[in-house]
């Protein structure tokens, strides 16, 4: 029994789940790093919004309202007049789909809290916090105000960058000369290393790992993580049945 | 550049598309019952969907990526230190691309 649950060791007990300050003041101070290079992210995406023909106002409103770093920049590349407004808004939905999996993830511990903050925070819900909420979980934290406070630091950090980049122009580089953009897998790899809990893992994450390289070349968009995700941990599941 | 109102409507169809993917996830599994199955899917979540963020990046892309992310993970086994992961991580990859570049 306890192998069959080595998969839900990150599931919560029957305790309540906490939503406070102090929790909200964690998340933030753990997403101050990846902050650094979500601006860098956040300067690249306002010079091709200047470049795309989007005024400060349409870009504010943008990160300010969406605050969806890949699909905004991928939006960009249909953002001419008149706006393919049909195919702007499908290509929104198949690039955050993989949300609904974020969402499901972490509804064991936010289905838990009053609708309102729930709701709320979910809002901010995004691949680095989310990770970084997921990893305070599986250490048996259970302060759900973690991922708000988290996701506070990095739109402030998105918006105001973009917005930075939108006013300032072409001055900023390409994040990759510094390696920069390894930043984001860094701090997910870390995370996998504490999500680690042994053997029953390596056959979910090993299929994750395949289908991911192999949707990520056949596949545009983000597709791949929403693939590998799903046929990762469905091939944990399904072994566990035999 | 002129703000259009077609343009400013476009923008809120994608918040609302953009917000409704967030709570979905949520919203669902709250007004399910959950068998244990489901319950093993979930806790399989979180670790299948990062590796499947990060494989690309670290299997395709290039030695330089694959060697620094060996050297996160390791530093991140031996002191679980996130910061200190993501600053050897961000220096590795710097310098093996800087390395691979001038021996090409």
């Amino acid at each position: 029994m306890t192998d069959d649950l080595s998969g839900a060791a990150t599931q919560p007990s029957e305790e309540p789940v906490a939503f406070d300050l102090k929790g909200g003041v964690a998340g933030a101070r753990r997403a101050l790093p990846i902050a650094l290079s979500v601006c860098a992210y956040g300067l690249v995406f306002g010079v091709l919004a200047q470049q795309a023909r989007l005024s400060l106002l349409e870009v504010l409103l943008m990160s300010g309202l969406v605050y969806a770093g890949s699909a905004q920049l991928i939006v960009l590349s249909l953002w001419a007049m008149p706006l393919p407004i049909a195919a702007i808004l499908l290509t929104t939905l198949i690039v955050n789909l993989r949300n609904l999996l974020l969402g499901a993830a972490i509804s064991p511990w936010f289905s838990r809290l009053p609708p309102l903050k729930a709701y709320t925070s979910i809002f901010f819900l995004a691949d680095e916090n989310w990770a970084l909420t997921m990893g305070e979980f599986a250490q048996g934290k259970r302060n759900a105000a973690f991922l708000l406070g988290s996701g506070l630091v990095l739109y402030v950090a998105w918006v105001g960058s973009t917005v930075v980049g939108r006013t300032l122009g072409d001055v900023v580089h390409d994040p990759a000369r510094f390696g920069l953009d390894f930043a984001f897998t860094a701090v997910f790899l870390s995370l996998l290393v504490g999500l680690w809990k042994g053997k029953s893992d390596l056959l979910p994450w090993v299929v994750a790992a395949i289908v991911a390289v192999a949707a990520a070349h056949v596949l545009p968009g983000k597709w791949y993580i929403l693939l590998g995700g799903l046929a990762g941990s469905v091939a944990g599941v399904v072994r566990h049945a035999d | 550049m002129q703000t259009s109102l077609l343009a400013l409507l476009t923008i809120f169809g994608m918040a609302l598309v953009t917000y409704l993917t967030r709570m979905s996830g949520l919203w669902l599994m709250s007004h399910m019952t959950l068998s244990t199955r489901m319950k093993a899917w979930l806790g399989y979540l979180p670790g299948t969907v990062i590796v499947a963020i990060v494989a690309p990046t670290v299997f395709s892309t290039g030695l330089a990526e694959a060697g620094a992310a060996l050297a996160t993970v390791l530093v991140m086994a031996r002191t679980r230190h996130v910061l200190l992961a993501m600053i050897v991580g961000v220096g590795v990859v710097w310098g093996l691309r800087m390395l691979l570049a001038t021996l090409r």
